[in-house]
């Protein structure tokens, strides 16, 4: 890695049992600030443990891991539940509150975390439904009644609210079919292009090589529970590693 | 060869105790840390207000036309029932105040207790369980919000609150459709109804039926958001889930009740 890199998130020997299965094997890799990483793998390596750890819902059984220079194994729950704040996650199926409008998920967080007006707070919810191509019909509609594709965008400007300086998929076009799956690949390089200012890091998990080779500056490829390769998109392709290889050659 | 049958069945007994008392004791042990938990969120800010009087509508006034269907035939039937026996001793006159008692006391606190274990437990646990397996939960975590403080305290409150209020109703209504079966219909006197149920009841036995109902509604609530939480899987998990919340509500009325009585009998 290059020497004057800096890193949002750090793994460091990271090493996660459940009883007796071990989800984490001595996981080391560090995610580029600014980037949009991408950790691939099969069904079981590890990847949503990796996600639970970085949102400060798992801690390790051994090593550490430092999200913006901070161990939030170490930290009192009110501290790391103010320290989600710098997160914004889209989930598989989106995970919107069903009782609620469209327009009302996407100002919970800043109903919750903010002091903003009411008038502020409807301006800030526009803008970020038109940041994210939601259509004004879809406001005042339940989560229910739009698309996957539409609860997607409803999900991701949620997410974007409180301008997190870490963004998290999971997952992000399970189910979906291919011109909404590549409509929200743009959606994701889009919305991280556009916040280059903070600067925003995008950690996606998935298992589509083909998005995540369009879209992602590193892949981090983890095999039973370490990371096998972490590398730039060019070198991940050109990469030696016999499963990756398979891996690549089968999802395209 | 039969004694080694009863030795068999003997150990098979003690066998499935073993198992249930496995089962139950950190089941126990999680619906108490879960009661500890939900209390102490409920101290710390911010109290959400506006969930809470939505619980109220929905535990309190939602249940209002079957607490009060509930309570107009139940006191009705009741002082048949009372009626039918006393007057073979020719203490008819007695209705009332045994009516009274029994309907202040024991009935509207227990049956509120089951009316919304049915209602709102199953709907608390389906509500929270739903938002369990579609991720709703660990959007809500995820994003700094306490679940069990967004969801599960203004429901527990709103329930503690709502219950005595709907049991206070069904008193009245179940004591008003007694006096008009008692001395309309089955002819006792007015006078009489009124005079024998006002020297028999005291301001006590009411406060034991509203302190049973917010007793019950605290049971009732935590058991349903408790199941909430709980759930596993998929619809099938929610179902579970609502099924255990209704079944363990209703039993958990019935047994406190009797534990309840015998304490508030002697402070009271």
């Amino acid at each position: 890695m290059e020497e004057n890199q800096k890193y949002t998130i750090e793994f460091e020997h990271v090493t996660k049992t459940f009883g007796q299965h071990t989800v984490l094997n001595g996981l080391d890799f560090k995610i580029h600030e600014g980037k949009i990483t991408t950790l691939l793998g099969f069904s079981g390596a590890g990847k949503s443990t990796i996600l639970k750890h970085i949102l400060g819902i798992y801690h390790p059984t051994d090593g550490a891991v430092r999200v913006l220079g901070k161990d939030l194994s170490t930290m009192i729950e009110k501290d790391v539940r103010q320290f989600r704040t710098n997160f914004g996650m889209s989930f598989q199926y989106s995970a919107l509150f069903d009782s609620m409008t469209n327009f009302e998920n996407v100002a919970f967080p800043l109903r919750e975390f903010t002091k903003l007006s009411e008038t502020e707070i409807v301006t800030k919810v526009l803008k970020l439904m038109e940041q994210t191509g939601l259509e004004e019909h879809a406001f005042q509609k339940l989560p229910s009644e739009i698309s996957g594709g539409m609860r997607k965008r409803v999900g991701l400007a949620r997410a974007l609210a409180l301008e997190p300086k870490i963004m998290l998929y999971d997952e992000p076009t399970t189910g979906l079919d291919p011109i909404t799956t590549h409509m929200v690949d743009d959606l994701i390089r889009s919305t991280h292009n556009r916040n280059a200012h903070i600067p925003m890091t995008t950690v996606i998990i998935s298992h589509d090589i083909a998005a995540t080779l369009r879209i992602s500056d590193y892949v981090a490829f983890l095999e039973k529970g370490r990371v096998v390769e972490h590398s730039s998109v060019e070198d991940f392709k050109r990469s030696k590693n016999p499963t990756i290889q398979k891996f690549i050659e089968l999802s395209t | 060869m039969s004694k080694i049958l009863e030795v068999n069945l003997v150990k098979k007994g003690f066998g499935s105790l073993g198992n249930i008392v496995l089962e139950t004791t950190p089941a126990l042990g999680r619906v108490t840390i879960y009661m500890v938990h939900s209390f102490l969120w409920f101290l710390r800010p911010p109290f959400r207000w506006k969930l809470f009087v939505n619980e109220i509508v929905f535990v309190g006034n939602k249940s209002l036309f079957i607490v009060g269907l509930t309570a107009s035939f139940s006191g009705m039937v009741f002082a048949f029932q009372i009626y039918s026996g006393f007057t073979a001793f020719s203490v008819d006159s007695f209705v009332g105040p045994i009516v009274a008692i029994a309907v202040t006391k024991e009935l509207a606190p227990v049956f509120c207790g089951l009316v919304v274990a049915g209602r709102c437990g199953a709907a608390m646990a389906a509500q929270i369980g739903t938002m369990k397996v579609t991720e709703q939960v660990d959007a809500l975590e995820v994003m700094g919000v306490n679940a069990i403080q967004y969801l599960a305290v203004p429901k527990i409150f709103a329930t503690i609150f709502s219950m005595p209020m709907l049991a206070a109703i069904y008193m009245l209504i179940a004591n008003v459709g007694s006096y008009l079966v008692g001395t309309k219909i089955l002819g006792i006197d007015e006078a009489q109804y009124f005079a024998k149920a006002s020297d028999f009841m005291n301001l006590n036995m009411i406060l034991e039926g509203l302190i049973k109902a917010a007793v019950f509604g605290y049971i009732i609530a935590i058991i349903g958001t408790y199941q909430g939480f709980a759930v596993r899987g998929g619809a099938e998990g929610v179902g579970k889930g609502t099924n255990l919340a209704v079944v363990w509500g209703m039993i958990l009325v019935l047994v406190v009740d009797f534990f309840l009585t015998a304490v508030l009998t002697k402070i009271l």
